[in-house]
Formats: structure tokens, sequence, C-alpha cells
């Protein structure tokens, strides 16, 4: 999917073709990224909105206001790239290509989700994309991100992974053992930590000390690394594509922290600064930096597109969450029988 | 007097009292001084002890298990919490490898005075990593007690008697137990590890539970005794030591063995159960024991799977009524009807977890 530099950015010539259409190859980058950003946002608001419905009934992380990160990624990647991620996958999954309809019955529990029912939210997985799986027991798919790059490596291919982490992960041991090793082996990955400061209600400061600099931890392993504003979509696919690059290169991996921050509460579909754990100073900043409005100011401003088509594309996929939604909730629940295989091969015994 | 107060609370209530009494009991986990406090159970606990005594700590589970180990060489009372058992297993190592077996491996000169809180999740599509029932996997390990709780007294009682303890003591509360009441006493008090608990005494059949399924064991007895059926509850408590005597001095009394354990059926302690029935209740065992267990399988976040997947009193009830040569029944013929879906335990629990 990488295309070069807002190649086709002239003004007026970017915008026109397929407006309602799905974010495209053909768009420039930043008109991709916006598009993608708009899309996940729809897509999180309406779980949000139908998520007091108790229908999906299963824990969800919103990504709303984190948005660029997996955008701007995403565009820096190729179609056969890998990515895993978190708990909190719903954007990195849609960003990648993964199916809206699968996605959305796997939080409604159908039989038609991507995973049959078995994993919800925090399990998404799309193999057609090369979305690999997200996993929700903190840091543990980073070794796991670590060893498909490292069965690229060994089978001389030139496809990077592109693990996806919260701050809070990189606390954990398998983090820094992971890294240690993909240094060790010049391994094609980009670890990139999204770091919005909190760890469900807990700042940064409670967990790392001040000092504490996660891309300078890579340094220290020999690794090349960046942070950057993970609200400017753009300066996120810069980043990732000078990453992503210098991975495929078979320069070694690569740590990228990008700041950013959650909008809404850690699990779930409200909002939670009413408990206090988090200043509305704050928060009001960090919604002042919407990736999205950030983003659309500048296409304005630069005449890649005029507010009627920003409004047109903010609402284009309007439709296909609505089927999207009707598909999942029109879809039949598992039964007993889908279940309790845990075995790929057939075993005599128990 | 009889005060009533949830199990959440009585575990708060020991830990407070824990530490007023001894300034070397410390508490640490994810979430224990934030604004849910761990579901409640350690609310208002900083404020009152201070940072540095109650506090977050780094997603480190691994490493932080070891500090709490070896804080405890030095004569501090760790009280480790997690809001999930799942996240124990990034600290197997410590726990398997060093808390369980410090004290015999360097010949008894040191013990382990730590006390890991461990949280069961079930139900609203807690999937597969964050609603695991590994009690056996902990118990098997010698050198390390494993409680379970089921009433609001006795999470008061053993939360105090395991942090009192030497030993390393894994403190297993089930999500779903949380918001139970109970009579608690107020005053500070021990419930002894290893002591099993008859709490409804029958002679028909002995229904010996852990944890949450002790409540469902106890809703299939109340339903029983409407058929004319005795059944006796025993509450395990203590998963590891485990009171060998008093729980087989039930089965040799009723002859009856249901074993109920929320986890899975293989290899797991039900099956204990029934090997210690076997050796030591043999010859008054008048049918096969039989395990009420999950099925050998992950728990799918589909809120469908619920309604198959985790066993209940209406699965106990009809284990009893068939191990007495009665026919099976038609669930809904046991006056044993949920008000909530099988996700939820009762409809306040509106997730997300
Ligand atoms: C090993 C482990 N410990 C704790 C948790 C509980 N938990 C779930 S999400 C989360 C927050 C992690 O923070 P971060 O990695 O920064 O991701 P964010 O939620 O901010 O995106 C925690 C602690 C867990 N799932 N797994
Ligand atoms: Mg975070």
């Amino acid at each position: 999917m990488t295309r070069s530099k807002y190649a086709d950015e002239q003004a007026g010539t970017a915008a026109a073709p397929g407006l309602l259409a799905p974010p495209s190859p053909a768009d420039s980058v930043s008109l991709w990224l916006y598009r993608t950003m708009s899309r996940i946002r729809a897509v999180e608001e309406r779980i949000a909105e139908h998520y007091p419905e108790q229908e999906m009934r299963c824990p969800v992380h919103l990504s709303v206001g984190q948005e660029a990160i997996a955008a701007g990624v995403s565009a820096a990647l190729e179609p056969n790239d890998y990515v895993v991620s978190t708990h909190r996958s719903h954007a990195h999954y849609l960003a990648k290509g993964g199916d809206l309809r699968r996605f959305i019955a796997e939080i409604y529990g159908r039989s038609t989700g991507c995973c049959g029912g078995h994993g919800g939210s925090m399990h998404l997985i799309d193999l057609s994309v090369n979305m690999l799986g997200s996993t929700p027991i903190v840091g543990n798919i980073v070794p796991i991100a670590t060893g498909i790059a490292f069965a690229s490596w060994l089978k001389n291919e030139k496809d990077v992974t592109v693990v996806y982490l919260g701050d809070g992960a990189t606390e954990e041991g398998a983090f820094l053992e992971s890294i240690n090793f993909a240094a060790l082996k010049s391994l094609p990955i980009v670890y990139v930590v999204e770091n919005n400061f909190f760890s469900v209600y807990s700042p940064l400061d409670v967990r790392q000390p001040a000092a504490r600099d996660v891309v300078g931890i890579g340094k220290n392993h020999g690794m090349a690394g960046a942070r950057g504003d993970g609200n400017d979509a753009e300066q996120v696919y810069e980043l990732a594509k000078a990453a992503v690059d210098h991975a495929r290169s078979g320069a070694g991996p690569y740590v990228l922290e990008l700041e950013t921050y959650r909008w809404r509460e850690h699990c779930g579909s409200a909002y939670d600064n009413d408990l206090g754990y988090r200043s509305v100073a704050e928060y009001e900043a960090w919604r002042g930096r919407d990736p999205i409005a950030t983003l659309e100011r500048r296409l304005l401003e630069r005449g890649t597109l005029d507010s009627e088509q920003a409004a047109q594309i903010s609402n284009a996929y309007a439709g296909e969450i609505d089927d999207a939604f009707a598909f999942a909730r029109s879809s039949p629940f598992p039964d007993e029988g889908d279940f309790g295989t845990v075995f790929s091969t057939a075993v005599p015994g128990r | 007097m009889n005060r009533q107060i949830s199990y959440g609370e009585a575990i708060r209530e020991a830990t407070d009292q824990l530490m007023a009494e001894n300034d070397r009991v410390y508490v640490m986990g994810l979430g224990v001084p934030d604004p849910k406090s761990v579901f409640g159970t350690t609310r208002d606990l900083s404020e009152k002890y201070g940072a540095k005594r109650v506090f977050d700590m780094p997603t480190s589970e691994n490493a932080m298990t070891g500090v709490g180990i070896g804080s405890a060489l030095l004569g501090m009372r760790p009280i480790m919490v997690h809001q999930r058992i799942d996240f124990l297993l990034l600290a197997f190592d410590q726990i398997v490898n060093n808390a369980a077996k410090w004290y015999s491996m360097f010949n008894g000169q040191q013990s382990v005075p730590m006390v890991i809180r461990a949280i069961v999740g079930r139900g609203w599509g807690q999937g597969p990593q964050h609603s695991q029932n590994l009690q056996a996997m902990f118990a098997h390990v010698p050198g390390l007690k494993v409680v379970a709780p089921a009433l609001p007294a006795d999470a008061k009682g053993m939360l105090i008697a395991a942090v009192h303890d030497n030993d390393p003591v894994l403190f297993i509360e089930h999500r779903w137990l949380h918001s139970t009441f109970g009579h608690v006493p107020e005053d500070m008090y021990e419930t002894p590890l290893g002591k099993a608990n008859v709490v409804r005494p029958g002679s028909d059949v002995s229904i010996v539970a852990t944890s949450f399924m002790v409540i469902e064991a106890l809703r299939a007895a109340e339903a029983l005794a409407h058929e004319g059926i005795d059944a006796e509850v025993v509450d395990v408590r203590s998963i590891r030591p485990i009171d060998v005597d008093g729980i087989m001095a039930s089965v040799r009394k009723t002859g009856r063995l249901i074993a109920c354990d929320a986890a899975w059926k293989t290899m797991g302690f039900a099956g204990e159960l029934i090997a210690l029935a076997a050796e030591h209740a043999f010859e008054e065992l008048r049918t096969p024991p039989v395990r009420v267990t999950l099925p050998d399988w992950h728990t799918a976040a589909s809120p469908i799977a619920a309604g198959f997947y985790y066993p209940t009193a209406v699965t106990i009830a009809n284990h009893v009524a068939l191990m007495l040569g009665k026919s099976e029944r038609d669930p809904e013929s046991w006056a044993l009807v949920r008000k909530a879906p099988a996700d939820q335990p009762d409809l306040s629990f509106i997730g997300p977890f």
C-alpha cells in the first residue's frame, strides 16, 4: 500500500474519485489516512452507541482518539506485511484491511465472527490481510510478533512485522526479552508503542521512572527508533515508513513510540473522566488534538478537500456500518458443537 | 449482632485490619489505589496507610512477584493483587520455582509469607484469556497453599489467616462472589487454612464444591430438598492443604460424592476429590462418584456459550437425581429459574467486566 509521498496532492486532483467508497489504493496517502481514520472513528462510535444495549456482551477497548497510529502505520505497510495487536486492536485490524462484518459479528458473539464467537473483541484476526491476531494478556503478543518476524528472517522473506503495544506492555519482561532477541538477529520488525500515558487508570508516573525512554531502551540494544506525535497521522506515516523501510532493508528491528490519548473509558463505551484519575483539562487538551480534525484542517488548507467533501467522507461509512451491524445481528450464534475442538489434529483419548 | 457485608467488603476489611495490626503488611497490584480499587476490595487503603504501603505497580507480574518474595524473606508481609488469575501465569516461575520451594530447598532456614490474591473471571464475554480457573495447576505444587473461600465470613477469616501464615498462599476469589452478602463478624479473626466446612448438612449425597460452585451447590440442595432429597454441601475452602478427614467424613456418611469445581475436568481438582474418595472411602461408596466441572475446552466469548459451558445448580441437581436412580429432568422443571442470563450473576452486573 506504500505510495510515493503525497503524490497526487495538488489541489483538486486527489479527492475526486470514489469518495464514498472505502479507502482505496488510488487515494493519496493523506487522503487515505483521512478516510481510514474517519472510517475507524465511525465504526467505533457506532459500537459505543449500541454497546449499552447489552447485545455486545464482551469487553470492548475503543481506540477513539488514537486512530492516527493505526492509519499512519498501516499506510506504510505492504499487503503482505504482518500485524498483531493487543486488547485495543479494533483500529489496527480495520486499518490493515480486516473485514468489518466479521469484526462486528465477533463482538456480537456470532458464528460468522472473525473467531466464530470464540474470541470477542479482544481477539481479532483476519488472515486474508495478514492480521495474525490480537491477545489481551498485556505484553504477551510481543514475543509472538518477534517469532513471526523470525520466521520471515529464517525464510529470507522481506515481509515486515508490526506489533502494536501499549506503554504498559513495555513494562513486561517479555517486551525486553523480545527486543533483545530481535536486535540480536536483526529481525524485520517494528515495535509500535502507543503511549497513551495510562494503563487502565494508572498514569505512567506510578509505573515508570520519569527518565525511562523506550526508544532509548531500544537504542541500548543497538536498535533504531524514533518518537513522534501519535495524533498526527502524516507524521506517523513518515516515521512508520522510515521504520518499515529500515526493517525491510535488513537493518534490524525498530522501536517507534507514538504519543496519543484515549478519549473514552479504558474498557467499555462510556466516558470516565468523572472517576477523577485524569484531569478534564488534560482530556480537553487532547481532544483539541483530534487526529481527524487535525488532518482535515490541513487537507482543507492545502485544497485537497473542500468542506463539503470532508463532510461527505465523514458520512461515507454509515451504510457500510449499518450493513455490518445488520449482518452481525442476523447471523446465528454458534452452537455447542462449534466449540470444544482444542487440538488441530484428531487424537484418540482426551 | 448479625452484620451483613459483601464478600468484597469482607476482603477490604480484613486487609484494613491486617495493615493496622502489622506495619510490615503491604498491598501491591495493578489498580490497587485506582478509583475502582480492584472491585472495591482495596478502597481507601492507600489514603489510610499511604502510598508506600498501598501501591500500583508496573505491568510486570513476573518480576513483581519476585520482588514480593524477596521482601518477604526480610520479614515483609506482601499482599499482591491480580484482577485476573490469568495474569499470574506470567509469574509461574517465581511462584512455582521460588515461592513454593524456598522453605524446603534451603532446608527450612527461611519461608515466604506472601499472599497472592487472584480473581477468577466469568461471564460477559471474558473469553479464553480472562476467565480461567487455574487452582489445580497451582495446587499441584507442593509448598504452595491455595485457598478459595466461598462465603464472606471465610473470605475475611482466611485472608487474615493467610497473611498471618508463614508460607506463600494463593487466595482465589471468584468475581461473582464479590457482591454476595453474608454475616461477617467485625473483629479480627482467623478461619483456619486446611479446614473444609459443611455448609449444609444432609444424608443422601455429598456435594463437595469450591468457590462459586458452593453457591450453585447450595441452590441445588435447596431444590433437591423440595424433592425429598437431603443433600450435604461441603465447602472445600482450602484446596491445599486439603482437609481430607473433613471431606471424607461426609463422603463416608452419605456414600455418594458429587465433586464440583468450576475448572476443567481432566487432571483437575474434582478428579483429586474422587481419588481421595477411592483411597479413603472406597468401602462406603454406594455409587460411582461424579465430576461436575467445565468441559475440557476454552471459555468462548460468545454469550451463547455461557449457557452450556458453565455447570449450574441445575447441572448439579440433575447429577444428584441420576445418582439416586431417578431420571434426568428437564432443566426447567427444577425450581431454579435464574432471572439473569447465563453470563451474568445478576442483572446488576452489566460488564464490561
Ligand atoms: C499480564 C496482564 N496484566 C494485566 C492486565 C490487565 N490489563 C488489561 S489492559 C491493561 C492496560 C495496559 O495498558 P497499556 O499497555 O498501556 O495499553 P492501553 O490499554 O493503554 O492501550 C491492563 C493492565 C492484563 N490484561 N494482562
Ligand atoms: Mg496505555
